[in-house]
C-alpha cells in the first residue's frame, strides 16, 4: 500500500516540479502576498477617531493648535467645506474642523465618537470654537460590510468560475474542437460573460434579498441603479478573468495568478475597511481595481441614496475596464495547447 | 479540373525539430484522401494546418483556390484524433450545440440514424462506449454536412468490429460526393477507404498515388507463408528470397503456380501454406527499411 501510494506521490512530485509555469507562481506568489501585505500593514496603528481638518494651508501639526497633538486621533486636511460636511453627515469623518477665522468645529449629532471627541476639544480649547452640527443617522459596521462581502463573493465567482473553466476547456480540447467550427474568440467569450452574469446575478440577487431583510440594512437609492452598478461590475470581473484565462494552459498556474488578482482587491479595494485614511498611493493603487469602482458606487447607492448620474466617475471607469480586457482577452485567446 | 484542397510547399517548425518539412499535394473533390505514416511522422501536424487549427511555419493550404478562412470553416468537417466535449451534455444537446455554430445544418434525425446513435440519444456523453463515442464525434463531424470531411486516426481504441462498421459509414458519406481526408496508421483501413494515399515519414512524403498503382509499381511479387516446422525444405535450393522470421518462413515470389510446384517437389507440407498480395505495410518496409509499428 505504501508504496503505491509513495510511486502515485512521486508521479504527483514530478508533475508539479516540471510544470515550471505553475510552480513559478507558487515560489513567487507568497513572496508577492507578504510585500503586499506589509505595504499594506505598514505604518501606524489605525487612530481611534477621524478628525477633518480645514487649515488654510497650515500644517497639522501641534504649532498650529495643541489639540493637533492629541493621540489617538487622525487628523487629516479635508478638502472643501461642503464636501467635508456631506462627509460627516454620512459618518466618513468624526468631526470637523475649521482653524480658519473665526475658527469654528462640526460634529454629527447622531456620532458618539463626535460626543466623545466634542469634549476632547472643549478641554484642549475651551472657548476658542464656535459649534456647527451637523445630523445624519448613523451607517452600522454591517450596512457598511454587507456591499463589501457581496462584492468579494461576486469577484471570486467570476475570476474563478470562467478563469478556471476557460483553462480546463484548453486543457480537454474542447477549445481545439471549438476551433475547428465558424466560432470566434470574441463570439465564445462574450458567451461566457453572459453564462455567468446570469448565474452571478441571480445568486447575488437572492443573498442580497435575504441579507438586506435578515440585518434590516437601509437602501438609500433605487434597486434598479444597484443592479445595473452590480450587473458592469460582474462584467468587468469575469473579462479580467478572461484575460488571464486567454493564454494559460495550467489550472494551477491559473489559480495563482487569480490568487495574485484577487487578493490585493479583497485587502484594498475596501472590503473590509475604508481607504479614506490609507496612504495617497494606496488609494490610487486602489483605484485602478474593478472592485474597489463596484463598491464605492454600490456603497454610495445603498448608503447616500446616490443616482447612476452621481457614481458615472465609477460607471466610466467600469465601462472602460470591461471593454479592455474584453478586446486583450479576444485578442490574446489561443484554442489549443502549446 | 481544380483540387477542393491544394497544399503547396508546408513547413511546421518547433523549437529544436522540424515536423513537417516542405509537404504538397492536392485533394480531387469527392474522393477520399489517405496520410499514413508511424506516429510521429507528422501526418497530424499537416492536417491540423490544413484544418486551420495550427499556422504553418510557411508553405500554404486553399481550399476551392482561396486561402482557408471562414468559408472553409463552414465548409469542413473535423474529428480529431482525441476530442473532450462539453461535460454533463448528452447525445443529442451535443449535436445540437455543434450544429447551432453553423450556418447550414445536416437534417439531425438523418445523421443520428446514420451514425446509429438513436439508442443513446439521451444518454450523458461521459457514459458512453469508445465506439459510440466515434459514432457520436463523426456525427458532430458531420453536422454541418461538409464538403470537406477530416478524420484524424478515427478508429484508433476501436475493437475490430467497430472499426469496420466505421469504414461502412466512411464509405457512405463518400458515396455522396463529400471528400474525405484520413489520417491513420492503419494500412488497412488506408488501403480499403483511399482512392489516394500519401505515406509520410520523418516531416516528408515518400510515396503518394492510389494505394493499388503503388503497390503494382514497387511489388511485382507475392508472398507464401508457412509455418516454420512445417518448411522442410534447404532456403539455399530454393531459387527465391526466403526470410525465416520468428515462427514462420515468408518467400517472395514471383510466380505462384511455379512456387507452389516446387515447394511441393522439395516435400514441403503445404496444408497451412498462406499466400497473401503485397500490402502497404509491405510498402512502408520496401521505403524506408523499417516496420511501420516499430
Amino acid at each position: 500500500m505504501i508504496r503505491r501510494m509513495l510511486a502515485v506521490l512521486h508521479a504527483r512530485n514530478l508533475e508539479f516540479v516540471r510544470d515550471r509555469s505553475s510552480l513559478g507562481w507558487n515560489i513567487l506568489l507568497p513572496v508577492l502576498l507578504v510585500f503586499g501585505l506589509a505595504f499594506v500593514f505598514s505604518g501606524d496603528e489605525k487612530p481611534l477617531y477621524q478628525v477633518g481638518v480645514l487649515s488654510g494651508g497650515n500644517p497639522l501639526k501641534a504649532e498650529t493648535h495643541p489639540f493637533l497633538d492629541t493621540k489617538y486621533i487622525g487628523f487629516f486636511a479635508a478638502g472643501s467645506e461642503e464636501e467635508a460636511v456631506w462627509e460627516l453627515e454620512h459618518h466618513r469623518m468624526d468631526m470637523l474642523l475649521d482653524l480658519r477665522q473665526p475658527a469654528r468645529y462640526w460634529i454629527n449629532e447622531d456620532s458618539p465618537q463626535g460626543y466623545i471627541l466634542e469634549k476632547l476639544l472643549l478641554q484642549s480649547d475651551p472657548a476658542g470654537f464656535a459649534r456647527a452640527t451637523v445630523t445624519g443617522p448613523r451607517i452600522r459596521y454591517v450596512d457598511w460590510l454587507l456591499p463589501g462581502i457581496l462584492g468579494m463573493n461576486m469577484m471570486f465567482s467570476c475570476l474563478f468560475g470562467v478563469g478556471y473553466v476557460v483553462v480546463r476547456y484548453r486543457k480537454s480540447g474542447f477549445l481545439k474542437r471549438l476551433r475547428g467550427t465558424p466560432l470566434r474568440a470574441l463570439e465564445f467569450i462574450i458567451a461566457q460573460v453572459l453564462s455567468r452574469i446570469m448565474l452571478i446575478m441571480v445568486i447575488t440577487s437572492f443573498v442580497f434579498f435575504g441579507t438586506t431583510t435578515l440585518l434590516q440594512t437601509p437602501m438609500a437609492g433605487s434597486y434598479l441603479d444597484l443592479f445595473f452598478v452590480a450587473t458592469l461590475g460582474a462584467v468587468s470581473l469575469i473579462a479580467l478573468g478572461l484575460v488571464v484565462a486567454a493564454r494559460v494552459d495550467s489550472e494551477e498556474l491559473a489559480g495563482g495568478i487569480l490568487n495574485m488578482i484577487s487578493w490585493p482587491m479583497m485587502l484594498i479595494s475596501g472590503v473590509w475597511f475604508s481607504m479614506e485614511a490609507a496612504h495617497p498611493l494606496m488609494q490610487k493603487a486602489a483605484e485602478a481595481l474593478p472592485l474597489t469602482q463596484i463598491l464605492d458606487a454600490a456603497r454610495a447607492i445603498m448608503l447616500d441614496g446616490a443616482t447612476l448620474a452621481d457614481v458615472r466617475a465609477e460607471l466610466v471607469v467600469l465601462v472602460g475596464m470591461s471593454v479592455v480586457f474584453l478586446t486583450l482577452g479576444a485578442a490574446l485567446f489561443k484554442w489549443r495547447l502549446d | 479540373m481544380e483540387p477542393i484542397l491544394r497544399v503547396d510547399k508546408l513547413v511546421k517548425r518547433y523549437p529544436g525539430t522540424e515536423a513537417v518539412r516542405g509537404v504538397s499535394f492536392s485533394v480531387g473533390e469527392g474522393t477520399c484522401f489517405g496520410l499514413l505514416g508511424p506516429n510521429g511522422a507528422g501526418k497530424t501536424t499537416t492536417v491540423e494546418i490544413m484544418e486551420g487549427i495550427l499556422p504553418a511555419t510557411s508553405g500554404e493550404v486553399r481550399y476551392r483556390g482561396r486561402p482557408i478562412g471562414a468559408a472553409f470553416r463552414e465548409d469542413a468537417g473535423i474529428q480529431f484524433q482525441t476530442t473532450a466535449l462539453q461535460d454533463f451534455l448528452t447525445v443529442r444537446e451535443t449535436l445540437e450545440l455543434f450544429g447551432r455554430l453553423y450556418s447550414a445544418r445536416a437534417n439531425l434525425d438523418e445523421l443520428i440514424t446514420v451514425c446509429s446513435l438513436e439508442p443513446i440519444l439521451t444518454r450523458d456523453v461521459r457514459k458512453i462506449s469508445g465506439g459510440q463515442r466515434q459514432r457520436l464525434l463523426l456525427a458532430v463531424a458531420l453536422v454541418n454536412d461538409p464538403a470537406i470531411l477530416f478524420l484524424d486516426e478515427p478508429t484508433t481504441g476501436l475493437d475490430p468490429q467497430a472499426r469496420r462498421n466505421f469504414w461502412d459509414l466512411v464509405r457512405a458519406i463518400k458515396a455522396r460526393n463529400k471528400t474525405v481526408i484520413l489520417t491513420t496508421h492503419y494500412m488497412e483501413e488506408a488501403y480499403h477507404l483511399c482512392d489516394e494515399i500519401a505515406i509520410m515519414d520523418h516531416g516528408r512524403i515518400i510515396a503518394q498515388g492510389p494505394p493499388e498503382k503503388l503497390l503494382e509499381e514497387h511489388f511485382r511479387d507475392t508472398v507464401l507463408e508457412l509455418p516454420r516446422e512445417d518448411f522442410t525444405a534447404d532456403p539455399g535450393a530454393l531459387p527465391w528470397q526466403v526470410l525465416v522470421s520468428g515462427d514462420s518462413v515468408e518467400m517472395s515470389v514471383p510466380d505462384v503456380d511455379l512456387a507452389i510446384r516446387a515447394l511441393a517437389g522439395h516435400g514441403v507440407s503445404l496444408g497451412r501454406l498462406r499466400i497473401r498480395p503485397r500490402n502497404l505495410e509491405d510498402l512502408f518496409l520496401e521505403l524506408t527499411g523499417r516496420e511501420l509499428r516499430a
